[in-house]
């Protein structure tokens, strides 16, 4: 029996060694969407946040829709997201204090680089859209409420077309950005994805290209895959709502010199930005 | 409280309005949980009781440990594991089995056959030593030991079934990753769940869990009424 106690008290004293924190720092609860976390961009930035203001950012990266039902709930205290006509709602119905412009991205179609649906080059998203849908070829959709999914809904509407989930060519997948480029990958479908992610993971994407939307933002004609994004920090009426930090969060990433950091984020890895600076402090430097 | 009230009528009336993409994921839920389910029993319950049977079976310091291990298998390394062999690049990635309910079946396999095997070894091996030493004595084959074994160690084995059971069809984090969630194809009930809660439709997610514990606890009255004509508790 001893060896078993002895393992177990040698185990205890390990994750009691791990959890042992000295400093206090403050908790800001960040939720935001899947793509600025999955791209990369919080991890190379927020330790700055964290270290001037002595705190700990707990980032919740989950698709736009649960990301404000969580500012809804009182389970964040600052929202990170890229889906405006929900972004102003959210504000409008007094969720949020105020709505700040951070940076913008753009989507692209992307799509298996044999094209059955020959969209290659197509300079409209609906135009490609259309194209997939007249030749039953694979779509992979988000299907999970996200701000992708949203702008993809809108593109099919603009299209004029009402894809069935049950369709054997439109496959809903209710999973994230991430996720859902490996199936379109391992399946060869088409499907919508922000610049970053698709980047950003592009070397495990081996059999997908770049459909709509060129070889970067400055190549993408079609203004509806432009994507902003906002920060919002969630109105503090709702109760434990660190709204101090949650506002001095918003300052911080729409300061000019952390949207310089967000401008440079990706240029040495993929010889361009993943996201553009468009705070109202960088606009007017 | 108010999502948690409004979850309780939601899975009612879900439950009641019999909605045919709910009984999809619920049928393919147990489809796929029941064939994994089967073909890890048909592995594991002989090779179990032969391990557990087997005391001086070279390797066994080894091999004992190994099996306790696979019981903690974190199931998402198992759909990772999966997903790359069955993957495009993968090994056996012309089966075509990535993204189907097949794929998913195979991954759940891989988390229900060490359950089975340690516990039923685990079962077999609480049956007093000197049964099988007796019935070699009076002639009983090695199949006949063990099969006698067997039905000695039934309750146990009932727990190892209701235990391989229990642990898949609560399972996300295979499937989600095998499955890929795809609606009416490969989306079951824990993938909707999650995929609910990151909408924020929180009253559903916590409906079609109720849905998930009911249809559990269904199964498991089943069971429990097996293990009660065998005897058990």
């Amino acid at each position: 029996m001893r060896p078993l106690i002895l393992v177990l008290v040698v185990l205890a004293s390990l994750a009691a060694a791990c959890s042992n924190d000295p400093s206090e720092p403050e908790i800001l609860r960040l939720a935001t969407t899947t793509s600025t976390n999955d791209s990369g961009l919080l991890d190379a930035i927020i330790s700055d946040f964290e270290d001037e203001f002595n705190a700990r950012v707990d980032v919740v990266a989950v698709g736009t829709g649960q990301a404000i039902e969580l500012g809804k709930a009182g389970d964040a205290d600052v929202i990170l997201v890229h889906s405006r006509a929900r972004e102003d709602a959210f504000v409008a119905d007094g969720h949020g204090t105020a709505r700040y412009d951070v940076m913008y991205n753009d989507f692209v179609t992307v799509g298996p680089v044999d094209d059955p649906a020959a969209v290659a080059g197509t300079a409209l998203a609906s135009d490609a859209f259309t194209a997939v849908a007249s030749t039953e070829s694979t779509f992979a959709s988000r299907g999970d409420d996200s701000g992708t999914h949203s702008k993809e809904i809108s593109i099919w509407e603009s299209a004029g077309i009402a894809p069935d989930p049950n369709s054997s060519w439109y496959k809903s997948l209710g999973q994230g950005m991430g996720a859902t480029l490996n199936y379109s990958n391992e399946a060869g479908a088409y499907t919508l994805s922000d610049r970053g992610t698709f980047l950003s993971q592009g070397e495990s994407l081996p059999g997908l290209g770049v459909m709509v939307g060129g070889a970067s933002i400055d190549e993408n004609v079609d203004p509806a895959l432009l994507n902003p994004y906002g920060v919002i920090p969630v109105n503090p009426d709702k109760g434990n709502i660190n709204s101090e930090l949650a506002d001095d969060f918003a300052v911080w990433i729409t300061s000019a010199e952390t949207q310089e950091k967000i401008g440079d984020y990706g240029l040495d890895t993929f010889g361009q930005p993943l996201f553009y600076p468009d705070s109202e402090a960088w606009g007017s430097r | 409280m108010q999502t948690l009230r409004r979850a309780f009528a939601d899975a009612l009336e879900l439950l009641w309005s019999m909605d045919s993409a709910l009984l999809e994921i619920v049928g393919l839920t147990l489809q796929v949980t029941l064939v994994a389910l089967t073909i890890a029993l048909l592995l594991g319950i002989p090779i179990g009781a032969a391990i557990g049977l087997a005391r001086r079976l070279p390797g066994r310091a080894f091999l004992v440990p190994l099996i306790y291990t696979g019981m903690g298998l974190p199931p998402v390394v198992v759909g990772l594991f999966t997903y790359l062999l069955l993957s495009n690049q993968g090994p056996i990635g012309g089966l075509g089995w990535l993204f189907t309910p097949a794929g998913m079946i195979m991954a759940q396999t891989i988390i229900a056959f060490p359950l089975v095997l340690g516990l039923t070894m685990a079962a077999v091996q609480s049956v007093d030593p000197d049964l099988p030493i007796q019935m070699r004595a009076l002639g009983a084959t090695r199949r006949q030991v063990a099969l006698t074994t067997l039905v000695e160690s039934r309750i146990g084995v009932t727990a190892a079934v209701v235990a391989a059971y229990g642990s898949i069809i609560s399972e996300v984090g295979a499937v989600m990753l095998v499955g890929g969630n795809i609606e009416g194809e490969t989306r079951v009930l824990t993938t909707a769940i999650v995929l609910e809660t990151r909408k924020g439709n929180f009253a559903l997610a916590l409906a079609l869990g109720i849905i998930l514990l009911g249809l559990a606890f269904l199964t498991n009255l089943v069971f429990h009424r097996l293990q009660v004509r065998q005897g058990g508790p």
